[in-house]
């Protein structure tokens, strides 16, 4: 399988999603210049954490308009899975491929601090490796990760499955969530379940050496489902 | 700003009468208004080191690993595999004073730039903040704005802000300290200097655009204040970490073929300073073009132009001919790209703007004559040392630790660094709350440690002894973590030099320094002064940050201070004589400020550093710290807290005697060094053959810290307060 991770000016873990993908499926994946039209032929594509554009705007609304957005719009609605991280997660919500807005955190402060969340849907490409409930350990490293949308797009996101992730406690019963989000949603998926956007940072738990490999899972999974 | 005036402008420029009398000899003529500009800042305290040079001459400077020392953007040293290790530590005091949010900001911003300007990856950021005392009204705001702005910069940049220190007390209240710290990776045959060459190459200026602001903020910088500070707001900077980013990535880029010649930042005094540098190093003149500077505004005069201190600026020198190669790549990163210069052999700066030559000043004699003081200096006081039995007894040792811990130097400073992105970058081994943290060598089995250190109630209270033990905790807190410290950066901060009692000060703390780098083979590589640091008359505590760095050969062979489970034996490294003068024990809980500061023996620091050092390596240590402030009591709390739910019995020695001043003296070289039971006696016995002091001081066990068995106190409680405070604190109104 090949990988793609796209670089914004102003991206800043897109080396770190490399790394981690890299060491996943064993092969460096394709890093992509925003200004470019045409992307390669892969089965994954990483938005990675950072401050696209210095949050100017709003936190992802720029990056969004970037001349390779069209085309991740375009293979994501073919089917390729999509993987946006923190940032990456702020440009899915304002290019539409996923619903809802990332506002700014609850406490107004940049919290960076690993937090527990309970895994809501382990029957999707992302966390085929995780169990259903399964409490893990991934860091959050953001300003705006205050996810936002109306009641009855929660209830269908709900309702739906489209819940990946959300913030619990040790126990996984429902925990201070790190920015306010509605519902404590960490995660969440598109309607066809290839698209997976996310204010956690999984690349930054992929290696035993910094604390944690519950990160390293997501990308395992995704090697061993895309292969 | 047209003034004919110019005597009296030189003056409200800062500079002397005898300066500006030096300003007409040297040029021949009485300078114009953009000369007499260029002639303050450079010579202004900031950029010129006129009140320290001479005492900063004196200090040890090379090692056998030491690759560049002062005098360039960065210290650099080699760390094995091909790989230099670059950093340096500098003052943003005064903007940070005045506007929080951007003075601290920009102060990250031009740390970053030093670094990466030598042609290093920056890999990590530290702080050393120091704050007015909790009580004063500005102090929270303080905290607030400047933590939120050295996140708002290193978060964005993407270079994780591993660690630091922050402390409080009222001489800061009129001024506070925020020294910012960051240390890069380069290839050892990759590093780039500012020394520019060869008659007729190009001289490029890239990044932002310089636009009207922090005009003079370097002659700001080398003043005391008044009541009048925050009308000094239009002197700082503002800072687009944005733009930082991508012009790391753009240098970086282009630093990885073989165009540049020589690279300099501009900080300080921005193009003037960065102009003058290139040239003057180079033995050259330059021929600038003032109409190709990318500019913000309309109409900007030839003075400000090279007075702003806009930031994410560089000038480059290139090899003639690959200009088209250059541009290409900060067209790719969307940032500003422009010959403005050409190396002449003049020997003279040439300024031209609209057709016109608006500067000529020749560059070698405007550094040579730079003012150079030899400030009038009066030795500090000998405090007396405070004998135990002058401190009150203890009613209960634990509700004293309780104290201590919740106090604000020593309370959890989590607030602060979780507002910091300590992650990005994904190398970050130990993070901030450590004695050190530790940062791996990107995609190699090397790490780096990093810390950064003083005790400024130690060199107020005796200058010479608090140099040496800012200088020996750094060494300390690297051993600590197993690493083999390399070098330090300091950043000094004092007030006003003109004070003979302030310039002596300065001269006992340069002078404890040089003897601690001296006994420890731990050379000062870069660094930075920072004078003034005083209001209405109130100085500042001396304060000579140090940023220490040490290298870790194998990820497997490290310490941390978290306790690995019950029944460890806790083993003191180290001699204690209940040291209670200056200690932060007399200060919090008997409310007194005095007495001499603890001694630092520094052959017995080097033994026993050596000797815990080689037991991490041995890896025979499940937990390790080192005795600072609030001495052993509060050490074996921090080892326990650091675990969370284990907690220890600690024992008083038979010949205690008082025992406050063997629980929370502060005497100086000490570990609390934490084995399994089995290996205890014979590491005991190595300590003897090395001649280390050693003594099992307790056991690992419990929910509870106790002494003696006694005077339980439960460690998530004591953890719960530990953390409570700093966010309580925040949240007053």
């Amino acid at each position: 399988m090949t990988a793609a991770v796209i670089v914004f000016p102003g991206s800043n873990c897109d080396r770190d999603a490399a790394v981690a993908i890299e060491h996943a499926m064993g092969k460096a994946p394709i890093m992509v210049w925003h200004r470019e039209t045409d992307l390669p032929d892969v089965d994954l594509i990483v938005l990675p954490g950072g401050f696209s554009y210095g949050d100017y705007l709003r936190a992802g609304a720029l990056a969004a308009r970037s001349p390779v957005m069209s085309e991740v719009v375009a293979r994501a609605k073919t089917g390729v899975a999509v993987l946006g991280i923190c940032n990456g997660f702020q440009i899915l919500t304002e290019s539409g491929l996923l619903p809802g807005a990332i506002l700014r955190n609850a406490g107004l402060h940049f919290v960076c601090r690993e937090v527990a969340l309970r895994v809501e849907n382990n029957r999707t490409k992302f966390t085929d490796r995780y169990d259903l409930n399964e409490v893990v350990y991934i860091p959050v490293a953001h300003k705006d990760g205050n996810f936002r949308a109306v009641p009855e797009t929660l209830d269908r996101l709900e309702g739906d499955g489209l819940v990946a992730f959300r913030y619990c406690d040790d126990d996984g019963d429902p925990g201070d969530s790190p920015n306010g989000a509605a519902r404590n949603i960490a995660g969440i998926l598109n309607d066809a379940g290839n698209v997976l956007g996310m204010m956690p940072h999984p690349e930054r738990v992929a290696d035993a050496r910094l604390g944690g490999t519950d990160g390293a899972k997501m990308f395992d999974g995704l090697a061993k489902v895309l292969a | 700003m047209i003034t004919s005036n110019i005597p009296a402008m030189a003056l409200e420029f800062g500079l002397s009468r005898s300066e500006y009398e030096l300003t007409i000899e040297i040029l021949g003529r009485q300078p114009n208004i953009t000369e007499l500009g260029i002639f303050s800042v450079m010579w202004s305290e900031h950029c010129s080191y006129k009140s320290s040079k001479k005492w900063l001459r004196t200090m040890p400077t090379e090692a056998p690993w030491v690759v560049c020392g002062p005098g360039e953007n960065a210290g650099v040293v080699e760390i094995g595999g091909g790989k230099v290790a670059v950093f340096k530590m500098e003052s943003h005091n005064h903007p940070s004073f005045i506007e929080p949010y951007q003075g601290a900001a920009t102060g990250v911003g031009g740390i970053l730039r030093d670094v990466f300007t030598m042609g290093a990856r920056p890999i990590a950021n530290l702080n050393s903040l120091r704050f007015g005392s909790p009580d004063h009204e500005k102090t929270r705001h303080l905290v607030s704005g400047v933590v939120a702005g050295v996140g708002g910069y290193g978060n964005c940049v993407g270079v994780p802000t591993v660690g630091g220190e922050c402390t409080f007390h009222k001489s800061f209240n009129g001024n506070n300290l925020v020294n910012a710290m960051t240390v890069g990776i380069a290839d050892a045959d990759k590093i780039f200097y500012s020394k520019a060459a060869g008659l007729g190459n190009p001289v490029v200026y890239v990044g932002s655009k310089t636009g009207r602001d922090g005009i003079h903020g370097a002659t700001m910088a080398s003043a005391v204040f008044g009541g009048d500070a925050e009308q000094k707001r239009p002197t700082v900077q503002v800072g687009d970490p944005f733009t930082e980013k991508l012009l790391i990535e753009a240098c970086l880029e282009l630093m990885a073929t073989d165009v540049i010649v020589a690279i300099q930042d501009m900080g300080a005094a921005g193009l003037t300073s960065s102009s003058f540098e290139m040239a003057g190093k180079g033995g050259l003149g330059m021929d600038m073009d003032l109409d190709k500077v990318p500019q913000r505004e309309n109409a900007m005069s030839a003075y400000e132009i090279m007075l702003s201190e806009s930031q994410e600026r560089m000038l480059m020198v290139l090899r003639e001919g690959t200009e088209d190669q250059a541009a290409a790549i900060f067209e790719k990163w969307e940032l500003d790209f422009a010959v403005i210069a050409r190396l002449t052999d003049t020997g003279r700066l040439v300024l031209r703007q609209h057709g016109a030559v608006v500067a000529d000043m020749p560059i070698a004699p405007l550094g040579k004559a730079s003012p150079e003081y030899d400030r009038p200096w009066t030795a500090p006081e000998r405090l007396e040392v405070i004998g135990l039995d002058d401190v009150p007894p203890l009613d209960n040792p634990s509700q004293a630790l309780k104290t201590l811990l919740t106090s604000p130097d020593l309370a959890s400073k989590r607030w602060i660094w979780e507002q910091y992105d300590h992650m990005v970058m994904a190398d970050t081994v130990g993070g901030p709350g450590g004695d050190a943290a530790i940062v791996r060598v990107h995609g190699s089995q090397l790490a780096l440690a990093i810390t950064t250190d003083c005790t400024p109630r130690y060199c107020q209270a005796g200058p010479r002894q608090g140099g040496r033990q800012a200088v020996a905790e750094a060494w300390r807190n690297l051993n600590a973590v197993g690493a083999r410290p390399l070098a330090i950066t300091d950043c000094l901060n004092f007030g006003n030099p003109e004070r003979p009692e302030i310039m002596g000060q300065f001269v006992s703390c340069v002078e404890g320094i040089s003897d601690a780098c001296k006994a420890l083979d731990f050379p000062v590589v870069s660094g930075n002064v920072s004078l003034y640091n005083e209001s209405d008359g109130q100085s500042v505590q001396p304060t000579p940050a140090i940023g220490g760095v040490g290298l870790i050969d194998d990820l497997d062979a490290t310490a941390s201070m978290a306790f690995d489970g019950p029944n460890d034996v806790l083993v003191l490294v180290g001699d204690t004589t209940g040291h209670l003068g200056a200690s932060l024990y007399l200060r919090e809980i008997a409310g007194r400020e005095e007495g001499a500061p603890p001694e630092v023996d520094l052959e017995a620091e080097r033994r026993n550093g050596d000797f815990v050092r080689g037991l991490i390596q041995s890896g025979r240590v499940t937990a390790c710290h080192d005795v600072a402030d609030g001495g052993v009591y509060v050490a074996v709390g921090e080892m326990a807290m650091a675990n969370g739910e284990i907690g220890a019995d600690v024992k008083l020695p038979p010949d205690a005697g008082t025992p406050h001043g063997f629980l929370f003296g502060e005497d100086q070289g000490r570990y609390v060094v934490a084995v399994r039971e089995m290996v205890a006696r014979a590491i005991l016995k190595e300590a003897d053959s090395a001649k280390v002091p050693a003594t099992v001081i307790g056991n690992t066990g419990g929910d509870s810290l106790t002494v003696d068995g006694d005077w339980a106190i439960s460690v998530s409680d004591l953890r719960a307060a530990h953390e409570n405070w700093l966010p309580n604190y925040m949240a007053q109104d």
